[in-house]
């Protein structure tokens, strides 16, 4: 092989383009059985799309280096096509397989074009592969980094939505608490209590527990934390919703929680939360 | 030099600050509401910090120390309006001001002086229970 300045894939790719997307195309719903979670349409146009682009970075830039500028546009749509499939709950085998299962088409090609020369052919197939291998990593990351932003977004969601802030009564709020306390939680929690209490003037505040799986010392701290804050506001707090083994716990772990009430049960601490406000329930007697 | 206004209301004192406190303007007030509470034999005192953005470590002391000066000379001490930053930043500062009433609007700090002073007085903080 005398001129072969970079490498004749291009070529190779530009000549047998159609060919090549029926083989990929095929290769792709034999092997992923993408076809049922995607139509063979919309993959047959992200399929010539990414040879297109395929074909002009090819031939743009000899180096294959595909983080060069050369490539943007092929990895933007990499890019794409990983994060929505990341979305649809693909794997990253799944995904990666999309630019994986380009191999063996392009491979038949070469084979066809310069099976004579053992020599080139092999140096084909190896620059090849470095390519594919390349883009197939570069669409992994990207599905990684999009469930990972999936993953953290749902971590805000369960932040906001596990600590309500319920108003009871007239100047009553309570706060269930769901799910472990950490200090990050404490925070959400701490803070959307207080803003409650300024909004709706509320007097008292029950912290409901029973939620709670466990107490440890942190948990406790971030407990008192959180009713020093409401009481410098000029709000009560009582916390309720105290399981036996928790009881244990507090006392085993020497937590002083003496300065707070304690309640067993929210319906008590509802009781005592009327009473402190100056309302009463009693049952209405029959007339 | 810059003062803390302080307004007599009947036997009680009213204090509103509305500046960003520093040092020495803590130091002024303490002193002034120290001599207004002995001058006009005032029983109570309501402090409004409901425009108090920033707090530091020592205005937090300085506003406990305050508390405790007043209720020496016979007066109750009711800190109201604190937003729930500083209140955030007071305890995560380790000042919770255990010996400091509060209440959340200034019509509830008047109700507590009122009703506390109706109770003769100089009682303390009821720890609940």
């Amino acid at each position: 092989m005398a001129i072969r300045g970079r490498s004749r894939l291009s070529d190779v790719v530009s000549k047998h383009e159609a060919a090549i997307l029926t083989d990929w195309i095929k290769e792709q719903l034999a092997a992923v059985k993408a076809a049922d979670r995607i139509g063979e349409a919309e993959l047959r146009t992200e399929c010539a799309r990414f040879l297109t682009l395929l074909k002009v970075a090819l031939r743009s830039d000899g180096s294959h280096d595909v983080s060069s500028a050369a490539w943007s546009e092929t990895r933007e749509l990499l890019g794409e096509l990983s994060r929505s499939r990341a979305r649809a709950g693909y794997s990253p085998s799944e995904t990666a397989a999309f630019v994986l299962s380009l191999k063996r088409p392009l491979f038949d090609r070469l084979r066809g074009e310069i099976g004579g020369d053992a020599d080139a052919l092999a140096d084909e197939v190896w620059q090849t592969t470095l390519v594919l291998d390349r883009l197939a990593l570069f669409t992994t990351e990207v599905h990684q980094k999009s469930r990972d932003e999936i993953i953290h977004r749902q971590q805000q969601d369960m932040l906001e939505l596990s600590t309500p802030v319920v108003q009871l009564w007239e100047s009553i709020l309570a706060l269930p608490l769901i799910g472990t306390l950490d200090s990050a939680r404490t925070q959400v929690v701490m803070e959307s209590l207080l803003q409650r209490i300024v909004e709706t003037g509320a007097s008292i505040a029950i912290i409901d527990i029973t939620g709670v799986p466990t107490v440890d010392t942190l948990v406790a701290q971030h407990l008192l934390k959180t009713v020093a804050a409401a009481r410098l506001m000029g709000a009560d707090c009582i916390i309720s919703g105290i399981r036996p083994q928790i009881a244990q716990t507090i006392v085993h772990l020497g937590v002083e929680l003496s300065s707070v009430i304690t309640k067993a049960t929210l319906a008590d601490a509802f009781v005592i939360a009327l009473q402190r406000t100056g309302a009463t329930i009693g049952r209405a007697t029959k007339a | 030099m810059e003062r803390i206004p302080i307004l007599k209301m009947n036997e009680f004192l009213l204090v509103s600050i509305q500046v960003d406190m520093h040092d020495r303007l803590a130091m002024t007030l303490q002193d002034d509401l120290t001599d207004r509470i002995v001058r006009d034999r005032a029983r109570g005192v309501l402090i409004d910090i409901s425009s108090l953005e920033i707090v530091d470590s020592f205005i937090g002391r300085m506003i406990g120390n305050i508390a405790a000066m007043s209720r020496v000379l016979d007066a109750e001490t009711v800190v109201v309006g604190m937003r729930p930053a500083v209140a955030i930043t007071l305890v995560e500062l380790g000042l919770a001001l255990p010996g400091v009433r509060t209440s959340l609007n200034v019509d509830k700090g008047m109700e507590l002086l009122r009703s506390s002073l109706a109770r003769g007085g100089n009682g303390h903080r009821d720890a609940g229970r």
